[in-house]
C-alpha cells in the first residue's frame, strides 16, 4: 500500500485519538468545565456561538493576512538588500538580531500609543512578528548562492539584476517558503496578542472577554478556531512550496543513465 | 624568452585574444602569491588552443582573465582588439562542474544565454517557445540528448549534464568559447565520445576556443595549438602547433607522432615542476 496514504491515516488517527483521550480523561476524573472543558463541550460552545463569532473570525483572519502581506513585502526587500552584498550582510546583521530578540508583546503598547487601539496595532504586530524569519532566510539563501552558478551568468555579462532574478531569487525560494510557514503562524500570534491587549474585535478579544466571564468552553473554542486557521494557512503554503520548489526535494526520485 | 614569438608575425587583425605582459597576484605584502608571472599570449580568430600544465599553474587564471571574471594585476588583456569587457564579444563557457540551475529543465538551462546575451535577449519572450526552443532541441540532438529537454538536471547522469553544459556554452553562437576542464570528471569512454562531439561542433561553428585541461591526449585530439605552463609563478614555457588533419579520430592518438607529441609535453611538464614538490 501507498506509504504516503499510510502516514496520512496515522496522522488523522493521532488527532482523533488525542481528542478522545482528552474527553475520556475529563470524564473519568470528573474535571470541571471551568478548569478544562471536554472537547464535546467546546464543540457545542463553538456551534452555539458561531454566528456571533463569525465577524471576529473574519477580523482576525483579515488582520493577520494584511500584516503577513506587509511582512512578506518588507521582509523580502530587507532580505534581498542584506543578502545581496557581503558588506550589507556583515554590517546589518547585528542590528537585525537585536530587533529580532525584542519580545514583540512589549511593542504592542507602543503601537497603541502611536495608532490607538484596534486594527492598526494588530496589523503592525502581525507584521513585525512575521518579518524576521523571512529576512533571515532570504538573506541566507542569497548569501549562500554557489559562486559557480553566478560565474556562469557573469561570463555571459549578465547584470546584477539578471543574476538576482535568474539565479539568486529562484535558489532562495526553498528558504523563503520555509520561512513563510513559520511566519504565518507567528503572524497569528502577533494578531491575537494585540487583540487581547488593545482591541474590541477579533478572536483574541473574544477569548479575553470569555475568560473574564469564566466561559471556559468559549475560550477553548477560540483556541480551536485559531488552531484551525493556523493549520489551514500552513497547509496552503506547504502546497505552494511543493509546487514551486519541487526541484529542491527530489530524494525519492531516481536518476537515470 | 617570449614563447608566443612566432605568432607575433601574424597579421594584427587576425589576432582575436591577446595577453600583453599580463601578471596576476593575490594578497598583499609578504603573503602575496604570484599566480601568474609575466605572460604574453596571442590567439587567432577561429583557433583552438589548449592550455596544459600541473595543478595550480594558473591555467584557469588565464581563462578567467580572458573572460573578464577577474582583473589582471598588471598588463593588458585584449579581446577583439579592445580591452576585455569593453568589446561586446559573445562568450560561451563550460566548467568541469556542469553548473546547471536545478530549478530549470535541461532545455531552459541550455536556453539561459539567449535570455541574457544581446541581441537574443530582446527576442527571448517572443521566440522562447518557437525559434529558440527549436534551436535548443537541435543542439541537444547533436550531442545525443534529444528527448531529454524536459528533464531536470538531477534526472541526468554526469556525462549527460556535461553534454547539456556544452550546448549551453554554444547556443548563442559565441565568438569565444572557454572550456575549463569540461571533460575532467567523466569516465574515459564518455570523455572520448565528447571529444568527437566537441570537434564536430567546433568545425561547424568555428568559435575561437581556449581549452584548459590536465589531459594531454585531450589537448592533442582537440587543439590546433598547445601551450604548456609551469607553476609558481604560472608561465607559458612551450607553445607548439598540433599538425594532425581533421576530423581526428581516437585512432590518431595511437599513432607514433601523437604519442611522441604527448610524451614531449609530459616531459616538459614534469621537468618544470617546482623543486620542493618534486622532492
Amino acid at each position: 500500500m501507498d506509504s504516503a496514504l499510510h502516514r496520512r491515516i496515522a496522522s488523522i488517527a493521532l488527532i482523533i485519538g488525542f481528542f478522545l483521550l482528552w474527553e475520556t480523561l475529563c470524564w473519568a476524573f470528573g474535571i470541571s468545565d471551568i478548569v478544562l472543558p471536554k472537547p464535546s463541550e467546546i464543540i457545542v460552545a463553538l456551534v452555539d456561538w458561531f454566528p456571533d463569532l463569525w465577524p471576529h473570525i473574519v477580523q482576525t483572519l483579515y488582520t493577520t493576512l494584511v500584516g503577513f502581506a506587509f511582512g512578506i513585502l518588507i521582509g523580502v526587500a530587507l532580505g534581498v538588500l542584506i543578502g545581496s552584498s557581503r558588506l550589507a550582510y556583515d554590517v546589518a546583521y547585528p542590528l537585525l538580531v537585536g530587533f529580532a530578540s525584542i519580545p514583540k508583546v512589549a511593542v504592542v503598547p507602543i503601537f497603541v500609543l502611536w495608532f490607538g487601539a484596534g486594527t492598526v496595532p494588530a496589523i503592525l504586530t502581525a507584521m513585525i512578528m512575521s518579518i524576521f524569519p523571512i529576512v533571515v532566510n532570504v538573506a541566507t539563501g542569497l548569501a549562500t548562492t554557489e559562486p559557480d552558478l553566478e560565474d556562469v551568468m557573469r561570463a555571459l555579462r549578465a547584470t546584477k539584476i539578471d543574476i538576482l532574478w535568474n539565479v539568486g531569487l529562484p535558489r532562495t525560494m526553498p528558504y523563503f517558503f520555509a520561512s513563510l510557514k513559520v511566519s504565518v503562524t507567528l503572524a497569528f500570534v502577533g494578531t491575537v496578542i494585540s487583540e487581547t491587549v488593545a482591541s474590541n474585535r477579533g478572536i483574541g478579544n473574544v477569548m479575553m472577554i470569555a475568560s473574564s466571564n469564566f466561559d471556559v468552553p468559549l475560550v477553548f473554542a477560540g483556541l480551536l478556531i485559531l488552531a484551525i486557521m493556523g493549520v489551514s494557512l500552513y497547509a496552503i503554503f506547504s502546497l505552494l512550496e511543493a509546487r514551486i520548489t519541487g526541484w529542491a526535494r527530489r530524494k525519492d526520485e531516481f536518476s537515470i543513465g | 624568452m617570449t614563447p608566443a614569438a612566432e605568432h607575433e608575425k601574424s597579421p594584427h587583425g587576425e589576432v582575436f585574444v591577446e595577453l600583453e605582459q599580463v601578471t596576476l597576484s593575490y594578497g598583499r605584502g609578504d603573503k602575496q602569491i604570484h599566480a601568474l608571472g609575466l605572460t604574453d599570449l596571442q590567439i587567432k580568430n577561429g583557433d583552438f588552443v589548449a592550455l596544459v600544465g600541473p595543478s595550480g599553474c594558473g591555467k584557469s587564471t588565464i581563462l578567467k582573465l580572458v573572460t573578464g571574471l577577474i582583473p589582471a594585476t598588471g598588463g593588458y588583456v585584449y579581446v577583439a582588439g579592445r580591452e576585455v569587457g569593453a568589446a561586446s564579444v559573445r562568450l560561451g563557457m563550460a566548467f568541469q562542474n556542469p553548473t546547471m540551475l536545478p530549478w530549470l529543465s535541461v532545455r531552459d538551462n541550455v536556453m539561459m544565454p539567449l535570455k541574457i546575451v544581446p541581441p537574443f535577449r530582446q527576442d527571448y519572450r517572443s521566440k522562447r517557445k518557437t525559434e529558440f526552443r527549436d534551436r535548443a532541441e537541435a543542439l541537444l540532438k547533436e550531442v545525443g540528448l534529444s528527448g531529454f529537454g524536459d528533464k531536470f538536471p538531477w534526472q541526468l547522469s554526469g556525462g549527460m549534464l556535461q553534454r547539456a553544459s556544452l550546448c549551453r556554452a554554444l547556443i548563442h553562437e559565441p565568438q569565444l568559447l572557454m572550456l575549463d576542464e569540461p571533460f575532467g570528471a567523466l569516465d574515459q569512454f564518455t570523455r572520448e565520445e565528447l571529444w568527437a562531439v566537441m570537434q564536430e561542433l567546433w568545425m561547424k561553428l568555428k568559435p575561437t576556443v581556449l581549452l584548459v585541461t590536465h589531459d594531454l591526449k585531450e589537448a592533442g585530439y582537440l587543439a590546433n595549438r598547445i601551450c604548456v605552463m609551469r607553476a609558481r609563478p604560472g608561465q607559458i614555457i612551450d607553445d607548439a602547433p598540433v599538425p594532425f588533419a581533421r576530423p581526428r579520430t581516437i585512432e590518431v592518438s595511437y599513432t607514433p607522432e601523437f604519442v611522441s607529441l604527448t610524451q614531449r609535453l609530459r616531459e616538459l611538464i614534469v621537468s618544470a615542476r617546482p623543486v620542493k614538490d618534486a622532492a
